[in-house]
């Protein structure tokens, strides 16, 4: 992705959202970036990654964030351009500072991207982030299309200098994760000196400050209001004498403008890009004459309610249609069929192709699985083999390991959100005479571990509280963390250690295991369920996914002779690898990595490698 | 022109993702306007991957309707059936044959339907415009099985219904394939550019 730092204004390009984010970026002299991993907003800091030496700024993996966005914010209070990007739950982390961070505002220019997922492609949840906007007072942008998340985040920075406040852009699937055609402006220089002048009247969140900084941040408010009358990502598309005024924003806007375009639709179209403050003018000017209008927006009638509320004094006859009326959902991402629905009953539009018309079977589903390979699936085996029939709990995280909710493992029995795992597995322990697990990933440790380890400790829980370790951030795309030993830069960082910090927060029971040595494994899962109080077990073997790619090696068979068919391999430990065909079990050779996990689960040795060749 | 509508279904790891990079970058080349839907994040780890690609002289929207596409692309049988109301009579639905089966099939809880004796009837009776071909023995003889995905793409161009031509995708090929390989790409691009042409 070396092309994104070219100097070449004019070029078009096909860039994925988040490239376009990074180029938005670029274009305004970013200085500090930084970022916890979190689908769909994972390849911004994947390109940052790659590129962010070259250009000359900084670049951090956060442990999580919060600590994200108090970096961006400090850099920003001194005078250094600044972004910090997350998925949706990540905002709920890093609301905390967030909330006060918008009372004193910032100095330099200082973008906050939010990535929401509707329809949850990646997520536990499809909360509405724009209600961040209200409940925080902070200027929002919302995207359509690649070409204006560069153009957003590049003009965020200006807007929020101008307002000496943090901007909020708010994205989705669809815009993150769509690739488009993109036309580079010129690029900046990186905005890297920075010097931090004293303030503490103004940076010092104490009562008598906050008083004074509430009222600031309102008259700012209503300055953003005026700008955001005469925002130039305010879309708008008339006819005359529509049959059909719509206002819209995200990624739902750009299926009417293209059914309206394509079909000539005799509709009126408002697209509104700064969604906070709102261009109450603008909207009241464009309703005056509607005689109905449709709110076209995904998730929450989060402008269907406003725009309700001024309809009152601007057009009271108005009819409004959207999510009151159950023309749209609040449930789920918009698409195409969704939009023409609604059309089709207010204005009786009628496109469609027939589908073909096909015999119906049962497909099996196809739910994403653990990799074959994984290491996470040899610690789950042993855990039920250490615990045998006994009643036992899997408080389950985010990561690829909540993967092992699939059969023929099944351990996940609870989970909400990074690290619940171990607060939820305390309260179970407390509450419950069952055997309690705790399962999160090394990342998902650093990010949000440490605090229910304190605090289960000093309370005196009485769990397993399984860290595993595959040395990476792996669900998102492999980025490096606290206990790589790599910065987010590709530089070299002290390496922690998951163990000493559980030593040092008064863990007496702590053991590091290879996972691929079950037998090895499940002894020590016999001996951590026996111990009283916290018992941590790391099972620590590098992903997969970046193992097999360094690794000669050769894959197993099942030797047909010995095999007893006792299915134990699919039914108990479930690899994808191995593949059931009537009774009879083979290795698909293309998905064997060579791991040998299975070969130590056979009961007859049946499994064996390949001589190689 | 009239928008050309690509519907790619597969299972994570199956090179969906470079196959529409390849398309998309043809289509820029031509100076078309490209609008691509992706795929990341968890269904990659052997869930279902569901691309659209839509290329005109401006495009607006990521995604299409029921019945939109022009040309479904399977990367995987059963996943083609799946996509099957994106196609309407118009589309030309271009499948491979080799499954992949999931792990639901073999833990017990499902099963897979046969591809020779169900799957692909049951696509010749909804469809005239159908293509298939087992793109793993193709992508074999051309040299290597991870070729499949330029199998399919070189199949894909010989239905002609991509504003793009022969020689306009191979250059796209050669743009986004590793250098080392790309000639066994070129010959995979062949293989199933040929064994359309015949069957069509």
């Amino acid at each position: 992705m070396k092309e994104l730092l070219e100097d070449d204004p004019g070029k078009e390009i096909l860039l994925l959202g988040n490239e376009a984010i990074v180029r938005g970026a670029l274009e305004a002299g970013i200085g500090h970036g930084s970022t916890y991993p979190g689908t769909p907003s994972s390849e911004i800091g994947n390109t940052f990654e790659k590129i962010a030496k070259d250009y000359g700024m900084y670049f951090e993996y956060s442990a999580n964030e919060k600590v994200a966005l108090e970096t961006a914010a400090a850099a920003a209070a001194s005078g250094v351009r600044a972004m910090v990007w997350m998925k949706h739950v990540g905002v709920n982390v890093a609301s905390d500072p967030l909330m006060t961070l918008m009372y004193p505002g910032v100095r330099a220019g200082m973008v906050i991207v939010a990535a929401g997922d509707p329809s949850m492609h990646s997520s536990q949840n499809e909360q509405d982030t724009r209600f961040y906007s209200q409940l925080g007072t902070i200027p929002m942008l919302e995207p359509t299309t690649p070409q204006e998340a560069k153009e957003m985040v590049k003009y965020g920075f200006e807007l929020s200098e101008e307002l000496e406040l943090p901007v909020l852009v708010r994205t989705t699937t669809r815009v993150n994760h769509a690739r488009g055609v993109v036309t580079f402006d010129e690029i900046q220089e990186p905005d890297t000196d920075g010097h931090f002048e004293k303030d503490p009247g103004r940076f010092v969140a104490v009562p008598q400050n906050s008083m004074k900084n509430h009222p600031r941040l309102l008259e700012r408010m209503e300055i953003a209001e005026e700008i955001s009358e005469d925002s130039d990502f305010t879309y708008e598309a008339s006819v005359e004498d529509p049959e059909l005024h719509v206002i819209s924003s995200g990624a739902g806007f750009t299926y009417i403008r293209e059914a309206k375009e394509e079909h000539d639709l005799p509709i009126s179209i408002l697209k509104l890009g700064m969604t906070n403050p709102l261009p109450v003018e603008k909207i009241s000017e464009f309703i005056k004459d509607a005689e109905r209008l449709l709110i076209v927006e995904e998730l929450e009638p989060f402008l269907e309610e406003k725009v309700k509320a001024l309809a009152k004094e601007a057009n009271p006859d108005v009819e409004i249609y959207g999510k009151g009326t159950g023309h749209f959902s609040r449930l789920y991402e918009y698409n195409p069929d969704r939009v023409k629905e609604a059309l089709s009953d207010l204005i009786g539009f009628e496109y469609e192709e027939e589908p073909l018309e096909a015999e119906e079977y049962d497909l099996p589903p196809r739910p994403p699985s653990l990799c074959p390979g994984c290491p996470h699936r040899a610690t789950y085996y042993a855990v039920k083999e250490a615990l045998g029939d006994r009643d036992g709990v899997y408080s389950s995280d985010i990561g690829c390991y909540t993967l092992g909710i699939q059969d023929p493992l099944n351990a996940a029995d609870f989970e909400l959100c990074m690290g619940s795992s171990v607060g939820a597995a305390g309260g179970f322990s407390k509450n419950t005479d069952q055997q309690v697990f705790a399962f999160l990933g090394d990342s998902t440790f650093f990010h949000s571990g440490l605090d229910a380890l304190v605090s289960g400790v000093y309370n005196q829980h009485d769990f397993v509280y399984v860290i595993l370790d595959n040395r990476t951030t792996a669900m998102t795309g492999h980025q490096p963390h606290p206990g790589t030993g790599k910065t987010g830069m590709g530089d070299p960082a002290p390496m922690l250690s998951i163990e000493d910090i559980a030593e040092g927060a008064g863990v007496e029971f702590v053991e590091t295991v290879e996972p691929y040595d079950i037998e090895e494994t499940t002894e020590v899962f016999e001996r951590a369920i026996e111990h009283d109080g916290i018992s941590v077990v790391v099972p620590k073997h590098p992903c997969a996914l970046i193992e097999q790619r360094k690794v000669d090696w050769s894959p197993y068979q099942v030797d047909q002779e010995e095999c007893k068919q006792c299915h134990i391999c699919t039914n108990k430990f479930g690899c994808i690898a191995l593949v059931r065909e009537g009774d009879v079990i083979k290795i698909d050779e293309t998905l064997c990595v060579g791991c040998g996990q299975c070969a130590q689960v056979c009961p007859f040795d049946a499994i064996k490698q390949e001589e190689k060749e | 022109m009239k928008r050309v509508n690509l519907e790619i279904v597969g299972v994570g790891g199956q090179g969906i993702l470079t196959s529409s990079q390849v398309i998309g970058d043809a289509a820029l080349e031509k100076g078309l306007d490209v609008y691509m839907s992706e795929v990341h994040g968890m269904a990659q780890r052997g869930g279902v991957v569901v691309t659209t690609v839509k290329i005109g002289e401006k495009v607006y929207s990521p995604l299409i309707g029921k019945g939109e596409a022009d040309i479904v692309l399977g990367f995987e049988p059963v996943e083609t059936y799946r996509a099957i109301e994106q196609a309407s009579e118009k589309t030309w639905v271009v499948t491979n044959t080799s499954p992949i089966v999931p792990f639901t099939v073999s833990v017990g809880d499902d099963e897979y339907p046969s591809v020779e004796e169900e799957i692909i009837p049951s696509l010749e009776k909804a469809t005239d415009k159908l293509v298939t071909m087992n793109a793993e023995t193709l992508a074999k003889e051309a040299g290597a099985a991870i070729t499949q995905n330029i199998v399919l793409i070189g199949a894909l161009t010989a239905t002609d219904v991509l504003p793009m031509d022969r020689e306009e995708m191979e250059t796209s090929v050669e743009k986004n394939v590793p250098k080392r390989f790309v000639d066994i790409n070129l010959k995979a691009f062949e293989k199933g550019y040929e064994r359309t042409k015949e069957l069509m």
